[in-house]
């Protein structure tokens, strides 16, 4: 199964744990598992619409991904805070 | 001791203080995350606090102290499936009924709580307004940022949106009615005002109409005052007809107002140059104070800075303690001043400097 890796306020939400095995063929579908798996998630990296946050990077073994792009066994899937969201 | 919830850009400050002795900072919390308002319910003495993460989006947190531990409140968010995601929550105010409290937000959305805050859920009266999709955004957004109760009546409520004007309920949110009669959005052009028949008519839906603040009287419900995009109004009708009041003032362009609880004659506004310039007119930082309704106004700047002052008052960043003469009022700036008055606005002391950008306050 892929591995969803979280850090800062998205680890705590997820029990406190940094790597989540989850199943699904694309980014979109392992962070709905995500969120299933831990409601605390909720809104947090995808908005009501069900997009990915705007200052939300996604990267797929290490290239920046989409909510549809797809992953297989083994892949690494890491979420992060993007450099657009900072402010002065 | 009168507490201070200072909202910035940088997080949540908690000042302690009296007017006379100074204020101290006892407390921060959200360092680092812009914190939009803060309120700590005194029916509670629970702490709300309404933060947007620029990468986790908007959330509303519960604390009984800032510096301890904060909880995520629930149903602070649109329905999933939609168009749009909520944007920013600009207020939270407490209703009358045990335990209600309202949050405010964009895009022009109003959430209510009946369990002091711990879940809420969106008011869908005033969300399926049929003539939503008529509603145009100012330019903070299309912001939900003044609820103002009707003391002693739960069922009462009044609200007002940047840019779609001001709305009522009497029936506890289920139904909502406009109250924009006597607005004159002077920001289009006349050819436009004049089409539209302005100040008479009540301006249809898909007329921008920017109110910047809506105050209620609490000693006389049935008035409110408006600080408008260009104008200070007031109502004597339960906000469903304005006259403008702000002739004697230096410029009626301005964000924050508030009234005596005590005395519905009295309330203060900081005015700014224009829209083009929002800074306080002539480098001076001054409230000006009407005690008759809006008839006049008098300049109150004993105090504060009074030479090459060029400051920004935001919406939300003026808020009064207590009542009557020795009312406290308090205003913060986006340069990071806090200024106080333990006396109605009389006299003003610096109760807090070098802070981030003051997005909001409240006393209590």
């Amino acid at each position: 199964m892929p591995v969803v890796c979280l850090h800062g306020p998205l680890r705590k939400l997820a029990g406190d744990r940094s790597e989540h095995e989850l199943s699904g063929a694309t980014v979109e579908e392992l962070l709905s598992e995500l969120e299933r798996a831990h409601p605390g998630l909720g809104g947090w990296i995808v908005d009501e619409r069900g997009a990915i946050r705007r200052h939300i990077n996604v990267f797929v073994n290490g290239e920046l991904g989409g909510a549809q792009t797809p992953v297989a066994a083994g892949d690494r899937v890491e979420v992060l805070p993007a450099i657009t969201g900072g402010a002065a | 001791m009168t507490e201070l919830l200072v909202s910035t850009k940088k997080g949540l400050f908690v000042l302690e203080g009296e007017p006379g002795t100074g204020f101290e900072i006892a407390a921060r919390a959200f360092a680092g995350q812009p914190v939009d308002y803060a309120l700590r319910d005194g029916r509670t003495g629970r702490l709300l606090a309404a933060i947007t993460s620029p990468f986790y989006g908007p959330k509303v947190f519960l604390g009984e102290e800032a510096a301890g531990e904060w909880e995520q409140a629930q149903g602070v968010a649109l329905p999933e499936g939609g168009e749009q995601a909520l944007n920013r929550i600009w207020v939270i105010a407490a209703g009358e009924a045990e335990g209600v409290l309202y949050a405010g937000g964009d895009p022009g959305v109003l959430f209510e709580s009946h369990d002091g805050g711990a879940s809420w859920e969106i008011n869908a009266g005033l969300w399926d307004q049929p003539t939503r999709k008529d509603w145009q955004p100012g330019g903070g957004g299309l912001c939900l940022h003044s609820i103002a109760p009707w003391p002693g009546e739960p069922d009462r409520l009044s609200v007002a949106i940047s840019a779609a004007g001001v709305w009522h309920t009497e029936d506890g949110g289920r139904s909502w009615s406009r109250g924009n009669q006597g607005l004159t959005p002077r920001y289009l052009p006349a050819e436009v005002i004049e089409e539209l028949g302005l100040p008479e008519p009540d301006p249809g839906a898909d007329t921008p109409l920017c109110v910047h603040h809506l105050e209620r009287a609490r000693a006389r419900p049935e008035r409110m005052y408006i600080q408008f995009h260009g104008g200070v109004y007031r109502s004597d009708d339960a906000g469903r007809s304005w006259v403008e009041i702000g002739r004697g003032l230096p410029s009626d362009f301005g964000f924050p107002l508030t009234v005596d609880p005590a005395d519905a004659d009295s309330a203060y506004v900081v005015p700014l140059v224009a829209d083009m310039d929002r800074v306080t007119p002539e480098g001076r930082v001054r409230v000006f104070e009407t005690r008759d309704a809006g008839e006049t106004w008098m300049a109150r700047g004993d105090g504060l800075p009074s030479e090459h002052a060029y400051l920004t008052v935001l919406r939300q960043a003026l808020t009064r303690a207590g009542q009557g003469a020795r009312m406290e009022i308090y205003l913060g700036t986006t340069t990071g001043e806090v200024f106080g008055s333990g006396d109605a606005g009389a006299t003003w002391f610096e109760v807090a400097s070098r802070l981030p950008p003051v997005y909001a306050l409240s006393a209590r």
